[in-house]
């Protein structure tokens, strides 16, 4: 069904579920939501699927309209949201009818990303097992590409529509500040830098370079110290992988990152910090904040029993 | 086998099997032995795995199993790795290649570096087999050895922003094929018509680890000549 006619794409936005898995072994990046957090409660307000595919926004975001009636909803950065020039509020269920604008009017006033989820999800065909956008690779999403004007979005019938509007309870809407910390494991070469290094790393502040993207985020600051500039042999890379090039200057490995790199690895970021560090943007502050994986393995229990968690804590209120 | 392999945690949700710290035929089948005998153990938590060189990644789900759990596994399994052996039998792959000119803009300078005769090193590239040890860095790129060392070039200081499609290149003793346009550092030699990556095609890839491939010099006019994938 088509649902949507792009007015206006925004910076970039693109179509994503939970990710492309599976196809590494081939060179194929695993894509996906950058921030799976939010992508999980924009779905859960509307009813859908987990890996039912949204729009991801950037920064500025599209101005669409409705050629049907629907239910939407949208979480992640904080943008101004109007529909027909009415403000909306995000995190919660929006019904739209046929000939609504549903416009982003202003850019995101904190975090970077937000995810527009409408019921059934967004209808497109599954390229290697997901209907993640793969704009480097030019095939998944729509046609491979972000969003144009004129593109229409097609969506899934769905019977699953919600019945109450839903609400995630504002305390537990995230707030996107421009300074955060991250809990890294160490590893796997952590001793391909000196000791200094190690603490440079992990004492000082990182900030977000415009050379951020879903591929990685650059960052810089006092820089880390290696041994020497030995590279390795070429190993596979998860999201996540800060890779230190021989310049000092750390590299996080993000949803559309290479599958294989040579460059040390200081460290790892733990998966719940993933989420939260796609909300980063350019001059942002990041720290690293060592644990252990034991430590790192009740975090990760933890944060899924929250996800699994979430759609009990969403409030119902009549339409 | 050789030494024990090693194993390192990384994050929260994978861990890194490491067979060596060098290229090599041997440490490079071990790992793909590995990856095979994973796929057909179905242990417990396992999610994927991604072999490269000298290491294999293994993705788990820390709900159904820890690291701990997953290495002591591993290790059993490490004495039975010979019962699985090869996954299948190798494809022998024949590249065709236009070499030299605006197809490969570093031959002249990978035969200046060795004082050879770009006719030789077209001759010596294409004269050997290599092995494609690992896919990586970007979908389809099959990274092969071992490129003999009268030929072996380090990458260039200052990586291209824009190498094409079909791109052939060397990086040290090693060789490989660019599928889709791209920056890159590798010394481009010359350029093959050949599809690396379909992600339409029910096999994604041209390549598969573990292939023989040879590359075979075409005349520019028959680059543009349509080639089916093999």
């Amino acid at each position: 069904m088509e649902l949507f006619r792009v007015i206006k794409p925004g910076f970039f936005t693109t179509v994503q579920d939970l990710g492309r898995r599976g196809f590494q072994r081939f060179g194929v990046p695993v894509s996906g939501a950058m921030d799976e957090y939010a992508f999980t409660i924009a779905n859960l307000l509307v009813g859908n699927q987990l890996n039912d595919a949204s729009l991801e926004i950037t920064l500025i975001g599209p101005e669409l309209e409705a050629l049907h009636k629907a239910q939407i909803a949208v979480a992640g950065a904080d943008f101004p949201l109007a529909i027909n020039d009415n403000l909306m509020a995000m995190w919660q269920t929006i019904n739209i009818e046929k000939g609504d604008s549903i416009a982003f009017t202003g850019g995101a006033r904190s975090g970077c990303r937000a995810y527009l989820a409408i019921t059934g999800g967004i209808d497109v065909p599954p390229v290697l097992g997901s209907r993640s956008t793969y704009t480097r690779g030019g095939f998944g999403g729509n046609e491979g590409r972000p969003l144009k004007a004129g593109d229409t979005i097609r969506v899934f019938a769905s019977e699953q529509s919600v019945k109450a509007k839903r609400i995630l309870p504002p305390e537990l809407v995230p707030s996107y500040d421009g300074e955060l910390s991250v809990d890294v494991v160490l590893g796997p070469q952590e001793n391909m830098f000196t000791t200094k290094g190690v603490e440079t790393f992990l004492s000082s502040p990182y900030t977000v370079t415009p050379e951020s993207d879903r591929m990685g985020y650059r960052l810089t600051g006092t820089p880390i110290e290696r041994k020497s500039t030995a590279e390795l042999v070429t190993e596979a890379l998860v999201k996540g992988s800060i890779q230190v090039p021989s310049n000092g200057q750390p590299i996080i490995l993000m949803a559309d990152a290479q599958t294989s790199g040579g460059y040390p690895k200081i460290a790892t970021v733990a998966t719940p910090g993933v989420s939260r560090l796609a909300q980063a943007k350019t001059k942002d502050k990041v720290h690293f904040n060592k644990i252990l994986l034991s430590q790192a393995r009740i975090q990760y229990v933890e944060y899924q029993e929250r996800l699994r968690q979430l759609e009990n804590q969403l409030v119902e209120q009549a339409f | 086998m050789h030494s024990s392999p090693k194993y390192f945690p990384i994050g929260d949700r994978a861990l890194l099997v490491k067979f060596g710290d060098v290229i090599d035929l041997q440490i490079n089948r071990a790992v793909h032995t590995m990856s095979n005998a994973l796929e057909k153990t179905k242990i417990k938590g396992v999610d994927e795995c991604v072999p490269a060189y000298a290491s294999l990644l293994v993705y788990y789900d820390p709900l159904k199993t820890s690291y701990d759990r997953l290495v002591f596994q591993l290790k059993d399994l490490e004495p039975k790795l010979v019962e699985f052996g090869d996954k299948e039998e190798a494809h022998e792959v024949v590249v065709p290649t236009v070499y030299g000119d605006e197809f490969g803009p570093d031959l002249s300078n990978v035969a200046r570096a060795h004082g050879l005769s770009e006719e030789n090193v077209i001759r010596i590239h294409s004269k050997h087999e290599y092995i494609v040890y690992m896919i990586g860095f970007m979908a389809g790129f099959p990274y092969m050895g071992r490129v003999p060392d009268i030929i072996a070039t380090p990458r260039l200081e200052t990586p291209r922003l824009r190498i094409p499609k079909g791109s052939v290149g060397i990086a040290g003793n090693q060789t490989g094929i660019y599928p889709r346009e791209s920056p890159g550092g590798w010394r481009i030699i010359g350029r093959t018509p050949l599809t690396l990556f379909d992600p339409y095609a029910q096999r994604p890839t041209l390549f598969q680890p573990g292939d023989h491939v040879r590359f075979k010099p075409i005349k520019a006019d028959e680059l543009e000549t349509p080639t089916k994938r093999a």
